[in-house]
């Protein structure tokens, strides 16, 4: 019987290109399976997709899978399982890793028991173990209180990884690789699940995910009105805003917004984090942030054994004082 | 409409985490003192979205809980919030386990509840933040299924699910029978009502052990692990922030935005 070997990404495309994650985990897996000395392929599912194999050799895969299939336009469980696994059974990759993104959390667990094999969701360091060359797999548990390190002993080893955890390599449009298309042999019939609709929350401005500066309010800024003030300031910064879970839980900004382990992962320059305690789940989604900024009433809030600069005091009188003097700074 | 919810005790994620310890050798969170377990938040999501289906159409809800040392005060929660029956997989076998050996055990243990149109689990539970047993659970019983769920509508044999992407949502439709994981987008689970509360306590918990499913013991909690956990630790904080005082907190804040300024960061 063949044996595994290699290193396998699974790559998300978005808007017609790679997903920032696909050439993040592309980065990680070259250098994963440089020290095994075996091979990174990528494998990229959807309908449309086969001008992206070149965007991936670039990003470091030596091979791309390629299952190009109407059938496959949406990500579904029932079309994409099935699609991802075949490709598994044919490379019979050691590793295979994917994106901690909506499509990644549904997709890895599937794969993992549909393969009988073991997933380790959320990972932000991965190497291989010197000695046994099993991949160690790190991830934060008890929503950022802890971490843990998994390996296991069966082939392939699966984990997704967290956005922004790992490093693309610099883009070199000279390197080249085989592409390789496999079938997807998709019967329609046996798909329980169907797309009706796809809703997108628009948010104006800078994304939160690209933005250098972004500033959060948190349970603390008391209502929606006191988000026009973060805003305002994000603006004048040319930054995003985003908030801890209370606010958008509270409808007084969009879900989208949601910054932490369960919303999005921020990596900008500056986070100022007005009026939120710090939980260990909303810094989950900031902690790759070395200038966090707190403002923040209560001295013993976690966020200040977080931050680098903070004031204690009510946002509602330090705030404005701040935007000022910025605005003042920034127009000098 | 049948519903089963999975629901799963935990250390409660809220607590300060000044209060988080590891025993490393354990390789085990030591459960802060005086800090009482809870149900594991996204699965009181879960059970709010079974309640407001029977809220509208009727039907009966059974809790499943595994684990050792289940608080009944604690796990009966979903009953008094409006849920008709709870069964608890209590024993020490059922300690330990890993994604595997959870779902193996809750789907055996659906598997003789028999009866189901829609299964709920929340996204992740609050401990390891895995977010596979819902997946697995599915798997084991060759169920479709839909992940981050924020709103469901039940009609025709089918679920309409309006599923959480990173910039909205998307409204999924599944047959039936299904599992479903719930997100907080859902909204907020209710709060028991005095009534809910006297209710519940006439509920007799069903417990089940491993061979009431038909669980092998190799396959129960940590013998039926697949994953080794390697190590557990807790990241150090640097923790040095440098406090801006000032006469007012206005003056404060303009402080700020000069230190800012000063560390080359506006
Ligand atoms: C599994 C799991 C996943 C989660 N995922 C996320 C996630 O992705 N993102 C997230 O954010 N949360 C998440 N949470 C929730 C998280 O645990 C916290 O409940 C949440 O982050 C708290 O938000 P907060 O800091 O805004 O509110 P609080 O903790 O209530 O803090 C409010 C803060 O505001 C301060 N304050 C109040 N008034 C003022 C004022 N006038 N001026 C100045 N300061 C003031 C208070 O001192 C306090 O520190 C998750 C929880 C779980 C269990
Ligand atoms: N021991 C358990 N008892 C009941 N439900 C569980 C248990 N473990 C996991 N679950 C369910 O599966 C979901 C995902 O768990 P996990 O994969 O561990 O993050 C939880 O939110 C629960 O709904």
């Amino acid at each position: 019987m063949a044996e595994y070997s290699g290193v396998m990404v699974h790559a998300e495309a978005e808007e017609g290109k790679l997903a920032a994650i696909a050439t993040e985990l592309l980065g990680c897996g070259r250098r994963l399976a440089d020290d095994l000395g075996e091979e990174l392929s990528a494998v990229i599912v959807g309908s449309g997709v086969s001008n992206l194999a070149a965007e991936a050799f670039a990003s470091g895969a030596d091979k791309v899978y390629l299952v190009d299939d109407a059938l496959l336009q949406d990500y579904q469980t029932d079309t994409h399982v099935p699609a991802v696994e075949k490709v598994v059974r044919q490379a019979m990759p050691r590793i295979l890793l994917l994106g901690q993104t909506s499509i990644g959390r549904d997709l890895a667990p599937r794969l993992a028991f549909r393969l009988e094999t073991t997933a380790t969701m959320d990972c932000i360091e991965l190497d291989i173990d010197p000695g046994s060359k099993r991949l160690r797999r790190t991830k934060p548990v008890y929503g950022g209180n802890a971490r843990a390190v998994f390996t296991s002993e069966l082939d392939p080893q699966i984990a997704t990884v967290r956005t922004k955890a790992m490093t693309p390599l610099a883009p070199d449009t000279s390197r080249k690789g085989e592409v390789v298309n496999v079938a997807a042999g998709l019967d329609s019939s046996k798909v329980r699940t169907r797309v009706l609709e796809k809703v997108k929350q628009e948010v104006e401005g800078i994304s939160l995910e690209a933005a250098n500066v972004v500033i959060s309010g948190g349970r603390g800024m008391g209502g929606a009105e006191g988000f026009k003030q973060l805003e305002e300031l994000a603006k004048m910064l040319k930054g995003a805003m985003g908030a801890s879970r209370p606010p958008c839980d509270n409808g007084w900004v969009p879900d989208v917004l949601q910054v932490g382990l369960t919303g999005k992962i921020v990596a900008p320059d500056l986070y100022i984090a007005v009026a939120l305690s710090g939980s260990s789940q909303h810094m989950a989604g900031c902690s790759g942030c070395k200038n966090i900024v707190a403002i923040n009433k209560d001295p013993e809030a976690n966020i200040f054994r977080e931050a680098r600069f903070g004031v204690v005091g009510d946002w509602k009188k330090v705030l404005p004082a701040f935007s000022a003097k910025v605005k003042e700074l920034l127009a000098g | 409409m049948n519903m089963i919810v999975c629901v799963k005790q935990v250390i409660d994620p809220e607590a300060p985490p000044s209060s988080f310890r590891v025993d490393e050798a354990g390789k085990k969170v030591v459960p802060p003192a005086g800090v009482p377990p809870v149900i594991s938040p996204f699965d009181e999501n879960a059970v709010e979205a079974a309640l407001r289906i029977k809220d509208v159409q009727g039907g009966k809800i059974t809790v499943i809980s595994m684990g050792v040392n289940l608080l009944r005060e604690v796990v009966k929660k979903p009953l008094s919030m409006g849920a008709d029956e709870l069964v608890l997989l209590e024993d020490e076998a059922f300690a330990g386990g890993d994604s595997w050996s959870n779902a193996r055990a809750l789907a055996l243990a659906i598997k003789k509840i028999g009866v189901y149109d829609l299964i709920f689990c929340g996204r992740q539970a609050a401990d390891w933040d895995e977010g596979q047993v819902g997946s697995g659970i599915a798997e084991m019983l060759g169920l479709p299924g839909v992940t981050l769920a924020r709103k469901i509508d039940v009609s025709d044999g089918k679920a309409r699910v309006e599923q959480v992407t990173a910039d909205g949502y998307e409204v999924v439709e599944v047959s039936l029978p299904a599992l479903i994981t719930v997100s907080n987008e859902l909204g907020e689970a209710r709060y028991p009502t005095i009534k809910g509360i006297m209710a519940a306590k006439k509920i007799e918990p069903i417990v089940w052990k491993p061979a009431d499913i038909g669980l092998e013991p190799e396959q129960a909690g940590a013998a039926g692990r697949k994953i080794i956990l390697q190590k557990l630790y807790q990241p150090v904080h640097e923790g040095k922030c440098e406090i801006i005082e000032g006469e007012s907190p206005e003056e404060a804040g303009a402080k700020l935005a000069l230190k800012l300024r000063e560390a080359k960061l506006l």
